[in-house]
């Protein structure tokens, strides 16, 4: 499963090293605060709106789910009648054995790729070099990330914990470029390296932000023009559509336009939205001969039958990472997924397992500002949670924690207990504060306790319970004569 | 009026100044409080750790404490126990018809502090004073989850002396989550710390809230914080009760 990587650390070694790296953890907070007051601004602007339009798009997706294999079906129909080839793809491996088999058929040994989620989620790029395939990445981030052999840390703006000289390192390194780290000369030296990449290569694969069942057409959401050089240079064109990205028409992709650029990066629109239906027809000048589309399965129909169902709303928006004050100290290489934040943990425990994400279900306080922000609408922090639940329940949590909650359960159910610890608890406290009111830094060695004092003080608990003092004022008052009127 | 009265268990446990507090507010505004003996806890730190049916133990007390009581309105002085049972105890109970429909009918009776004061007996101005600056953290349990945003604003400006100062992102998270903070204390650590860095900037002498969990999360980062050099003054940490019942 490529969902994950950087798996031999565990969780907390990948949160450890995220929060040691000031540069990573300073750029994400900044990314946070542009895109947090930017949708902001936009937002507020639409005033109610923004509501209606979210209430609208929730019934839209829905709808699709609920009807998933009719929409897929009516997508797959009218992509084949615009003369696409329709390549369904049950897991990832179908949908790599199908790209290969298009590489043959041709001969191809160059391609050229736009950004595309479902390709890592399969590991689509290290499928085909080993099988001697060049692929280049062209979207400016991505590319980044290939040449520095990185891993995204954000799904739309994945290559964020690299700053300009670091960038500009990385081409001197691997490139050849001679230039300054200004990002204007970094950019003009891709676009150069890249225009003869696009020219050469035989293959473009791409993906889709949404796929329009009643015309057969794929769109392409994008900031930088590549995406468009991609799906119309090369000869060969390989669309990755996931079936959860199946909406009804384009009155539906109206709605989902309107959501996504103002989610995703705080913008009205995009610099680049293409609507692609089929090959380059008779008489058109430009526009690839053959075009493939791996409509990919790869668990999406599991989770639209499961409590999950919600999460195939998601139009990978990356809102909620932009909210999470969880993804903010931890970027996506703490989560270890290429779906990070909340939205990852969702996905990524859905998609890959219990038995593979560490404590990732875990990693989250469940404010729900993810939620609030979702432009669709799912509310992520309670399937986060759900997830836990499934994971208690099918006993795949550690079995040390067991008795600690079961401990829970008797001190918060069973009086006399809750009491008699109370009474125990004081002294012991006391005694471990060295006679403070709070447990310092010094209790570290305490399991369990450690978690909190590592970074706080814990207060002892207090020399007469509550409700002790509740019954005291009661018997004042009726001693007294006393209702509650003072 | 006669209100039942919850204060969470942290109330019990650790700070009973600030259930005092509540309790002299609402009399004072003419309650007649009681408080059924039979409740410790909502429980909510169970079912958020995935431990469902556990939580399910620990409710069915609650439910069966307020439930028989006389009166119709319980007042919850922590946003989030007041979210576990309203929100959270349909799905606790999910495989027990007969302590859902119980649960789902307490419900309707459950108010949380502030918002009881100021939408149920229509007081704003409880005759507090307090000659302090003070900021409030918008806690996710009020703010967000039960959508009480007005009221505890409404009634720390009603207070005589007091002088608001807003903190920035005061709705953000402050990393508590339960057994999160246990879990996860890298990250909970840094999610408070920057909390307190925002509650340092406003000047305030004062941070309040209507969630002791929070108050707890922050008030023990503050004085680390303290401790450690990062901090240069003290910060008082309040329930908004403890400044409605304030004469100071
Ligand atoms: S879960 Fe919602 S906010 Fe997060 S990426 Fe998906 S659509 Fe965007």
């Amino acid at each position: 499963m490529s969902i994950l990587y950087n798996t031999d650390k565990t969780l907390r070694e990948r949160v450890s090293d995220c929060l040691e790296d000031d540069f990573k953890h300073n750029a994400i907070r900044t990314a946070q605060e542009v895109f947090y007051v930017k949708r902001g601004e936009l937002v507020e602007e639409m005033g109610d709106g923004w509501q209606q339009l979210r209430l609208h798009s929730m019934e839209v997706r829905n709808h699709v789910t609920e009807n998933l294999d009719y929409y897929v079906k009516q997508f797959a129909t009218n992509a084949e009648a615009n003369g696409c080839v329709m390549h369904y793809a049950p897991t990832g491996d179908d949908a790599l054995w199908e790209v290969l088999d298009i590489f043959e058929k041709h001969g191809a040994t160059y391609a050229v790729k736009s950004k595309s989620m479902m390709t890592e989620e399969v590991g689509l790029n290290e499928v085909l070099e080993n099988a001697g395939i060049k692929i280049t990445e062209t979207d400016c981030a991505e590319n980044i990330l290939q040449t520095a052999e990185s891993k995204p840390s954000h799904i739309v703006v994945p290559a964020l914990h690299f700053n300009r000289d670091a960038i500009a390192d990385i081409y001197r390194e691997k490139r050849g470029y001679t230039g300054s780290s200004v990002p204007e000369e970094i950019t003009h030296f891709l676009r150069k390296i890249l225009r003869d990449e696009f020219m050469e290569a035989e293959v473009g694969i791409r993906g889709c932000n949404f796929a329009v069942a009643s015309t057969g057409s794929v769109t392409l959401v994008t900031n930088e023009g590549n995406g468009r050089m991609v799906d119309s240079f090369p000869k060969v064109q390989i669309v990755f559509v996931g079936i959860d990205r199946i909406i009804p028409d384009l009155e539906a992709l109206d709605t989902m336009l309107a959501l996504l650029p103002r989610s995703a990066v705080g913008a009205k629109m995009t610099a680049y939205f293409s609507l692609d239906s089929g090959p380059r027809g008779a008489g058109e000048v430009d526009g690839p001969e053959e075009v493939h589309i791996i409509l990919m399965d790869n668990g999406r129909h599991t989770l639209a039958n499961s409590e999950f169902k919600d999460m195939l709303r998601c139009m990978r928006c990356g809102a909620c990472l932009n909210i999470c004050p969880v993804y903010r100290h931890i970027t996506g290489h703490g989560y270890g997924s290429i779906y990070p934040g909340p939205m990852g943990i969702v996905l990524t425990a859905g998609l890959a397992g219990y038995d593979q994400i560490d404590t990732m279900a875990f990693a989250c306080s469940l404010c729900g500002a993810c939620a609030e922000h979702c432009p669709v609408g799912i509310p992520i922090h309670d399937l986060i949670r759900q997830h836990r639940m499934n994971i208690v329940e099918q006993g795949k949590n550690h079995a040390v924690e067991v008795p600690i909650f079961k401990g829970l359960e008797l001190f918060w159910s069973n009086k006399p207990i809750y009491l008699a610890a109370m009474k125990a608890g004081r002294p012991v406290m006391k005694a471990i504060a060295r006679g403070e009111d709070a447990l310092d830094e010094n209790s570290v060695w305490i399991p369990v306790v450690k978690g909190w004092t590592s970074t706080r003080d814990f207060d002892v608990l207090s020399e007469t319970r509550f409700r002790t003092w509740f019954k005291e004022h009661k018997k004042e008052q009726a001693k007294n004569g006393k209702g509650g009127e003072q | 009026m006669k209100v039942a009265f919850f204060p969470g268990c942290m109330v019990d446990m650790i700070y009973p100044e600030i259930g005092i507090a509540a309790v002299n507010v609402l009399e004072r505004l003419g309650c007649d409080v009681e408080m059924p003996d039979d409740q410790i806890c909502c429980g909510q730190g169970l079912i958020n750790s995935g431990y469902r049916k556990e939580n399910a133990t620990v409710a069915r007390m609650i439910v069966d404490a307020y439930e028989t009581s006389e009166y119709d309105t319980i007042v919850s002085l922590t946003g989030s126990c007041m979210n576990a049972i309203v929100n959270d105890y349909p799905i606790v109970f999910k495989d027990d018809p007969v302590y859902l429909e119980r649960t789902r009918k307490l419900g309707e009776r459950f108010f949380e502090f502030t918002d009881f004061i100021v939408n149920h007996l229509g007081v704003t101005d409880v005759g507090a004073s307090f000659h302090h600056s003070v900021t409030y953290h918008k806690s996710c349990h009020v703010t967000r989850l039960l959508g009480i945003v007005e009221p505890p604003l409404q009634l720390l400006q009603a207070v005589e002396g007091l002088e608001y100062r807003e903190m920035e992102h005061a709705d953000r998270c402050c990393g508590f989550g339960g057994t999160f903070s246990f879990k996860q204390p890298e990250i909970a650590g840094e999610v408070v710390y920057e909390k307190c860095r925002t509650i340092i900037e406003t000047g305030a002498d004062v941070i309040c809230g209507a969630d002791v969990p929070c108050l707890m999360n922050i008030k023990g980062a503050l004085s680390r914080m303290r401790s450690d050099g990062r901090l240069d003054r003290d910060i008082r940490v309040m329930h908004i009760a403890q400044i409605l019942d304030a004469r100071e």
